[in-house]
């Protein structure tokens, strides 16, 4: 005679279904062990950190997850009211954007007429870029213009286009140091 | 909506599943459309035709929500005699100047009482303005009023005059609500048929379901995109929505309004903070040369301290910003700094500085998360203006086409430049995402949402915030010293942050001195509450008068996240909206008169006799203490001024106006042209297309000619531009991840079976488009899902293009770029690009490589005669329909 062991007898789903209260069968009841085992990529996270998403205007929130400081997961913010945990395709596949391995993460430079990019340190590349910001800003001065314009002091060698992409904050400081440098063209996405 | 903000259309479903009508008119069937009531195709540029019939079906059917618009908008203001119509001058406004392609705005203005006592009669703020020379631009138009006109902001333009003549009784006939009504006369449903392709049975279903959906128990939205701001008059489509939401009582008021649904996370914001030419935060204007000498002119042409609301107080703004940024330096002495700011001689946006480059007047340019040899207009323009320059710093996190351009751009395939030519020093410092910085986006509806920081930027990947300031930092540096006036403005600039222990600037500080501090007095050092602290005498700072209050109390209210926003109805208690964290704007109009909600449905603020103030379920956008039954004496200015029925706290007459006396350089009423490019002649007008619209005659820069004209038969087809939910813009944020290139990998051209059977396209195959300005190829998608329209009895076929891809660089996925074939005319008012509607050719198979794809282009544009005069008069005046037209004729020989 076979004895029955009380943990398999346990485990038949006809028993787990009565005592799980899962009736139907449809849920814990008919789980293998296998399911019940899988976890979450986002259970062993670190960390979460509460962002938003950085496609369009909608303001969809997002949860970063966050494991030994690099970003394993990013899913919609439940708490949002705007979204209510959801995310259209381009906002649920912002993980590869933040991992993506084609990303370029060190300073390239291609001298003129160069046929090749070539490596340059970031610091010798922001000192590069104030000494061609003081000299354009200095060779396209104007206090006035053809027109007879008057008292413009402004800079019309330098330009710059973005912002809609980027924190009110970094806006701001572009915006203050370029008008105070008396540069003008400055424009975003807006415009287009 | 549901392509482009798919998230953001669950609440349109939402309100479907609650029994909202959902009606979508768009030339093509989207997402959208799958899920409206009914799908209305219209032909592209045609929107104030149909707009402006609805307009007519509801004024001539006395429809209009009388005790909302008698009260709330300048439905009885009386117009000056001098106003001349469209009507009586065949498409043209009273003012025209042929010379100056302009207008002369004045004879547009309101009529003047001559009762009033002297204090009031002061009110003119515009003399300066108005007296002040007119510059001309670089590309020779008038800029004066065109800059003036799109630096009003969440504003009104000052009125000439406080002494308003009104007739309540509607008996006057230049009353603005009489004018309206022979303005659009001719508007009727037949004429929609005839322009927009539109049945009359449509548009009576159109009509019918706004019309009961508005009023005391109902509201009435709509949601538009770029697809009306991309136009030669774009931002006259949009006011002519905003007249009928006025007529219909829909704005200020729960489910109404026009709600511009806007593409990039924060590009709400960097309009707020603006990193645009003619704007200083909070919609200030960027000061005019000779018009702006002083501050206090500057103040005087931004609004008058005798107009209502809260405009008459710029004055406490504007020194505010200049206490930011110039700080202990700015003081009443030297007009708080306000000469350090540099002054505009006319339209410096970024397609005139496109041209500017050509010209090799522009030595540097940053970009900045932003691919403009993609996702700009007439984008080969944008390309060979990068290889004019002396440098360039690119700024994203791949290495976008905008960077590589010397490489790999389409002009290095067909011989046009050649790497080696290129003297272009091109600088790609990789950016930071958003994952890896905190900071705030302003998203679609004004609201602020703070994002904390995950991770660390790898490598050299840095925010713009940090690079901002070490520039800053090395340009102040290199300057440090400088006995040269024109240096002070950046030696004196605050520009001490503090640091967060990575040695990065903080975020949280920099949103603090936007918020504005108490500078003096027992509370220095106290961040503002709300912009009505601020004041002009340098006791208080802050960097964007319409953000002050995100730091209410010391906290930031940015980073505010209740789950779901807390238990109030409007939620409240996630991120904050700005001005003062109202959620909808122009509130007071959600109650009557007497300040009762119009009904217990649509209740949100209202007049508690009790408590003496405005109440209700979101923050006022009122003077909270201000009695509904309160009547402003004519001799007051600024907020007090506002009397308890003027819900537009903005204008400057607290109105919401239905006729704009001045402010919009095409018209004080939204009138039908057509696009620059287009087959139709104008059924409604002699003048074809919109006669202020902004030229550019170059030879890179041609026009197909319209209507019958010699030539228009080259580019028989109509295509707009527009985009797919599984990538963003120019691509950059999208082309390069995996998930999404798998969805979307190629260009294509969406055409109609009637189209493809006519050129013998292959579904599936490929097609060659040609416009008189590029060649470019795309995967042909034959669909029913794009409609051939007749308009004016022609045959009108118009063709879907989708703008995300291009060549060279190093995305996942390539193609050739829609933005090619666009040449550049501007709306005149904001210098937008009108991109929804232009003309093509479209050909079965692939395009040629090298040389001779130039040499398709050049004999197209040699076959159809163009010059740089052709489609670029204005006004122009085209010979009416006659004979067989263009479209039959080819499907004769076809």
């Amino acid at each position: 005679m076979v004895k029955l062991n009380p943990t398999v007898f346990l485990e038949w789903p006809v028993i787990r279904q009565i005592t799980s209260g899962d009736t139907l069968g449809r849920g814990p009841g008919v789980t293998s062990a296998r399911t019940r085992e899988m976890r979450p990529r986002i259970a062993d996270a670190d960390r979460v950190a509460q962002s938003v998403c950085p496609y369009c205007a909608v303001g969809c929130g997002q949860r970063i997850f966050v494991k030994d400081e690099k970003v394993i997961q990013i899913e919609g913010d439940p708490d949002s009211p705007i979204s209510r945990g959801r995310l259209c395709p381009k906002g649920a596949a912002s993980e590869q954007l933040v991992n993506s391995p084609r990303r370029v993460t060190t300073v390239r430079y291609r001298r003129p007429h160069g046929t090749e990019w070539e490596d340059l340190d970031l610091d010798t590349a922001i000192d590069m870029i104030a000494d061609r910001f003081v000299q354009a800003r200095h060779d396209y001065w104007q206090e006035e213009d053809e027109k007879g314009n008057k008292n413009l002091r402004r800079t019309m060698g330098i330009a710059a286009l973005g912002g809609a992409t980027l924190d009110n904050e970094e806006n701001y400081l572009i915006k203050k140091l370029f008008t105070a440098a008396g540069a003008v063209q400055i424009e975003n996405q807006a415009r287009i | 909506m549901a392509e482009c903000h798919p998230v953001g259309f669950q609440w349109v479903t939402e309100a479907k599943l609650r029994g909202a009508r959902v009606i979508h008119v768009d030339p093509r069937f989207t997402r959208t459309t799958a899920q409206a009531d009914r799908h209305i195709p219209i032909r592209v540029g045609s929107d104030i035709a149909l707009l402006g019939a609805l307009i007519n079906h509801v004024l001539s059917n006395e429809l209009w929500f009388k005790d909302y618009v008698l009260h709330y908008t300048n439905a009885t203001t009386v117009v000056s005699d001098d106003f001349v119509d469209t009507e009586e001058l065949d498409g043209l406004f009273s003012g025209w100047n042929d010379e100056t392609r302009s207008y002369d705005m004045s004879s547009w203005a309101y009529a003047e009482r001559d009762d009033l006592p002297e204090e009031a009669v002061d009110g003119d703020s515009g003399d300066d303005e108005v007296d002040a020379p007119d510059p001309v631009d670089e590309s020779g138009h008038l800029m004066s009023e065109t800059s003036r006109a799109d630096t009003q902001g969440s504003g009104g333009p000052p009125l000439e005059h406080a002494r308003i003549k009104k007739d309540p009784t509607l008996q006057n006939p230049r009353c603005v609500l009489n004018i309206l009504r022979r303005h659009y006369a001719r508007y009727t449903p037949e004429m929609v048929e005839r322009v927009c392709g539109i049945s009359q049975e449509d548009f009576a279903y159109l009509a019918d379901s706004i019309v009961q959906n508005s009023g005391r128990d109902r509201t009435t939205a709509f949601c538009y995109a770029v697809g009306w701001t991309q136009h030669s008059d774009g931002a006259q489509m949009i006011r002519t929505s905003t007249i009928l939401q006025l007529l219909m009582g829909n704005i200020g008021r729960p489910g109404s309004g026009v709600m511009a649904l806007r593409g990039h996370a924060s590009i709400q914001g960097s309009t707020d903070i603006p990193t645009l030419y003619n704007l200083l935060p909070g919609y200030l204007p960027m000061p005019l040369a000779g018009s702006s000498d002083t501050l206090a002119q500057y103040v005087d042409n931004i609004a008058s301290t005798k107009q209502k609301g809260y405009w008459a107080n710029a004055d406490t703004y504007a020194v505010s910003l200049l206490k930011a940024w110039w700080g202990e330096k700015a003081t009443a002495e030297n007009d708080w700094g306000f000469a350090y700011i540099p002054r505009l001689t006319g339209a410096h946006g970024t397609y005139q500085t496109v041209m500017a480059m050509l010209e090799d007047k522009v030595a540097g340019y940053f970009v900045l998360g932003q691919n403009p040899a993609v996702g700009s207009a007439h984008s080969r323009m944008q390309r060979r203006g990068l290889a004019h320059l002396k440098w360039l710093v690119v700024r994203d996190l791949q290495m976008i086409e905008t960077a590589s351009f010397w490489k790999d751009s389409p002009e290095i395939e067909t011989g046009e430049l050649r790497t080696e030519d290129i003297a272009t020093e091109v600088f790609f410092l990789p950016a930071a995402n958003h994952a890896e910085k905190s900071g705030t986006f302003t998203q679609t509806q004004r609201l602020l949402q703070w994002r904390h920081k995950a991770v660390s930027p790898p490598g050299d990947c840095m925010s713009e915030l940090q690079f901002f300031y070490l520039l800053g930092q090395k340009i102040r540096e290199r300057l440090a010293g400088s006995p040269l006036e024109r240096d002070q403005g950046l030696l004196d600039l605050t520009w001490d942050y503090p640091l967060d222990e990575e040695g990065e600037v903080d975020p949280e500080a920099v949103l603090k001195e936007i918020n504005g501090y108490q500078l003096t007095g027992p509370k220095a050092g106290r961040l503002l509450s709300s912009y009505t602290e601020m004041k002009a005498d340098g006791s208080t700072s802050g960097g964007c008068w319409i953000y002050t209050g995100v730091y209410a109390d010391g906290i930031n209210m940015s980073a505010r996240r209740t789950p779901h926003g807390g238990d109030q109805p409007l939620e409240h208690e996630w991120g904050w909206a700005w001005p003062a964290d109202r959620r909808i704007l122009y509130n007071r109009a959600s109650a009557d008169p007497d300040g009762k909600p119009w009904s217990e449905r649509k209740k949100l603020v209202w007049w508690d006799e009790d408590a003496k103030r405005w109440t209700g379920d979101d923050v006022p956008d009122f003077p909270v203490g201000t009695r509904p039954d309160y009547v402003a004496p004519d001799t007051a200015g600024g907020p007090e001024a506002l009397s308890g029925t003027d819900p537009f706290i903005m204008q400057a007459d607290g109105l919401g106006w239905l006729y704009a006396p001045r402010g919009m350089v095409d018209g004080p009423m939204p009138t039908h042209y057509e696009p620059a490019e287009s087959p139709v002649v104008n059924p409604v007008y002699g003048v074809q297309a919109s006669p202020t619209r902004k030229t550019f005659r170059r030879q890179d820069n041609l026009f197909a000619a319209s209507g019958n004209e010699p030539g228009a038969e080259v580019f028989p087809f109509v295509f707009t531009t527009y985009r797919l939910t599984e990538h963003h813009t120019a691509g950059g944020m999208s082309r390069w991840l995996p998930y999404l290139s798998e969805l979307q990998p190629e260009m294509f051209c969406e055409v109609s079976p009637e189209l493809a059977n006519l050129r013998g396209l292959e579904n599936g195959g490929w097609a060659t488009l040609v416009s008189p300005r590029a060649v470019i190829e795309a995967r042909v998608l034959v669909t029913p899902r794009m409609r051939p329209l007749v308009a004016d009895g022609r045959t009108v076929h118009q063709i879907g293009l989708p703008y995300h891809w291009a060549v060279g660089g190093r995305a996942i996925v390539t193609g050739d770029s829609a933005n090619d074939l666009l040449g550049v005319v501007l709306d005149p008012n904001v210098n937008i690009q009108e991109a929804k509607a232009a003309a093509c050719d479209i050909r079965p198979g692939r395009r040629p490589q090298g040389a001779a794809r130039l040499e398709m282009l050049a004999e197209y544009q040699g076959r159809a005669g163009l010059t740089v005069e052709t489609s670029q008069e204005a006004p122009e005046r085209l010979e009416p329909a006659r004979g067989p037209q263009p479209a039959e004729q080819v499907e004769e020989e076809a």
